[in-house]
């Protein structure tokens, strides 16, 4: 069995009236099946309203699919039980770094997931510990979370869930309110705890740079897995990706655009380097 | 101009003052308002002045700091006292035309303002050397026992230290949406108290928006790293009493008892010198 493992995962949202009569149905997620492996490093793509969101908060069990299947780390998603063990094995950043981060003190908020699962003081600190010199951000554990920039802040709320020992991060849109240089950090930092701790990622992003790193990609639209696979063949569709309203990067898009006007390009160029290559080989 | 408001005034130093645990010093500031109200002699003045000191003295914070507190309430402070001193009924000893200042106003209005400004410099000792979450941990293992009548502790402390936690960036917030309103021609600075009262409206509207919007987000970030109440929780920085509150307590009782002695003393002293 997969880590995450969704049948036909539905998600109806009701608009009623004033009486509570429904007055519409938003389907936010359409019959999504999605299967991640242990240790993968995963991006979701989407438009806004595409249901990227609502769907990682499914995988930490927030919200309770319409219909369908969810299993994380083999453990039923609809089942009230269950719901402490699976949002401990996969934890949920936000995008907000402000508005997840409960204590005063850095190290005291990487403290309250683990308070909250009953482990005890000395093991805290040492979970603490690791999570903060795994994010990079152990010499300001005694800082006042106030005082951080943006980039450090998510790093901190990277660290709240590591201190927890997930199998699995959902990022939902984290380096949305970043400015470039806090955006490039949580990345790098996503993709080292994917690497040396062997943490399943699940990063929810609009930006198409942050997704080539990654072991595979989804792109959603409308509630619907609409394209999946590497991030090569999903960069080599350009006509579809701009259907969907993506931004493609700078380098994919010109040389999609050379490749079109009958260049000798491959498809599905993801960064500079490799359209130079593709360039000099051209001469 | 917001930036300017300090909450939760800690004043960090190394001293066994700070190092004690919160419960002790919101069990010694609770005798010593006690204690205040109790002492009623020249005896006793003695004993309480003794301690205020002794507790200054072992804070080391500056007694500047202390006496910062005093400034708000000086307006206070002095039309207390002049009622106490011109409208106590007693044998009068001082009249200036309409107005007497009797035996027993003249004591009543010193003892007020010695126990007023007592009760501000001591009591911003235990703010001054207590961080805000120490407070917050300290009242909730203190008032553990008001769980049994169903009163969640737990929850209120959470909030406590939750609401210490979003002033500084709601105050950042409020200096926001002024500067986003002013930039819109909204006036802040002119007018009456109406006048100025009504212009918050466009300030506050926003601003509970946003709180609102930001609890949201803080509940659903503290469900996801598994919040559950109070129940089956550990804690990061457990309370722990060490030597020097076993020093502090002793230092409290016998503070305690002897300010009630004074009490007893006194009179039989006065007795004795036959007054």
């Amino acid at each position: 069995m997969s880590f995450i493992e969704a049948k036909q995962l539905v998600r109806e949202f009701f608009r009623r009236d004033e009486e509570g009569n429904i007055e519409g149905v938003q389907v936010a997620l359409d019959h999504v099946d999605l299967n991640v492996e242990q240790g993968q490093f995963i991006s979701i793509l989407g438009h806004n309203g595409s249901g990227k969101s609502t769907l990682a908060k499914h995988i930490n069990a927030l919200l309770s699919a319409s219909e369908g299947t969810l299993y994380v780390d083999g453990k039923d998603t609809a089942d009230p039980m269950n719901q402490l063990a699976i949002r401990q094995s996969a934890g949920m950043v936000f995008q907000n770094p402000d508005n997840q981060i409960i204590a005063s003190v850095v190290e005291e908020d990487v403290g309250f997931g683990p308070e909250n699962i009953g482990v005890p003081s000395d093991e805290i600190w040492q979970r603490v510990e690791y999570a903060l010199k795994s994010v990079g951000m152990w010499k300001y554990r005694t800082h006042s979370p106030n005082k951080l920039s943006g980039g450090q802040k998510q790093r901190v709320a990277i660290a709240g869930v590591m201190a927890m020992e997930p199998k699995c991060i959902i990022l939902d849109e984290p380096t949305a309110m970043l400015d470039p240089n806090g955006r490039k950090e949580v990345i790098r930092v996503a993709h080292e705890l994917n690497e040396k701790k062997g943490v399943t990622i699940i990063l929810i992003t609009h930006y198409m740079e942050e997704v080539v790193g990654s072991d595979r990609v989804f792109v959603m639209d409308h509630g619907k897995v609409v394209l999946s696979g590497t991030p090569r063949e999903v960069f080599s569709q350009v006509d579809v990706l701009q259907k969907y309203r993506l931004a493609v990067p700078q380098a994919t898009k010109l040389a999609w655009e050379l490749q079109q006007a009958g260049l000798a390009i491959p498809s599905g160029i993801l960064d500079r380097e490799e359209l130079l290559e593709a360039l000099k080989a051209c001469r | 101009m917001l930036r300017d408001i300090t909450l939760g005034q800690y004043y960090p130093t190394d001293s066994h003052v700070h190092e004690m645990d919160p419960r002790t010093k919101l069990f010694g500031t609770l005798i010593y308002i006690i204690a205040l109200f109790l002492f009623n002699n020249v005896l006793g003045w003695l004993v309480v002045t003794g301690f205020l000191i002794l507790a200054i003295h072992t804070c080391k914070v500056p007694l500047s700091y202390m006496v910062k507190g005093l400034k708000a309430i000086v307006m206070l402070l002095l039309i207390a006292a002049a009622f106490n001193l011109f409208l106590t009924s007693g044998t009068p000893i001082f009249t200036i035309g309409p107005l007497s200042i009797s035996d027993v106003g003249l004591r009543n209005a010193g003892l007020m303002t010695i126990r007023m400004i007592y009760l501000i410099v001591g009591t911003s000792i235990m703010t001054l050397t207590t961080t805000p979450n120490q407070l917050t941990d300290g009242l909730e293992r203190s008032l553990h026992f008001l769980n049994r009548v169903h009163i969640p502790v737990h929850e209120i402390a959470m909030m406590m230290s939750i609401a210490l936690r979003f002033i500084p960036i709601l105050i950042e917030e409020t200096d926001k949406i002024m500067k986003a309103q002013m930039a819109r021609g909204a006036d802040f600075e002119s007018g009456g108290i109406i006048k100025r009262a009504k212009a918050m409206v466009p300030l506050l509207v926003p601003l509970f928006v946003s709180a609102f919007r930001r609890a949201n987000d803080l509940a659903l970030a503290m469900e996801a790293r598994c919040y559950h109440g109070g129940e089956g929780r550990t804690k990061m920085k457990p309370l722990q009493y060490h030597g020097v509150d076993r020093v502090g307590y002793l230092v409290i009782f016998i503070f305690l008892v002897l300010v009630i002695a004074s009490r007893i003393v006194y009179p039989m002293l006065m007795g004795l010198i036959g007054v």
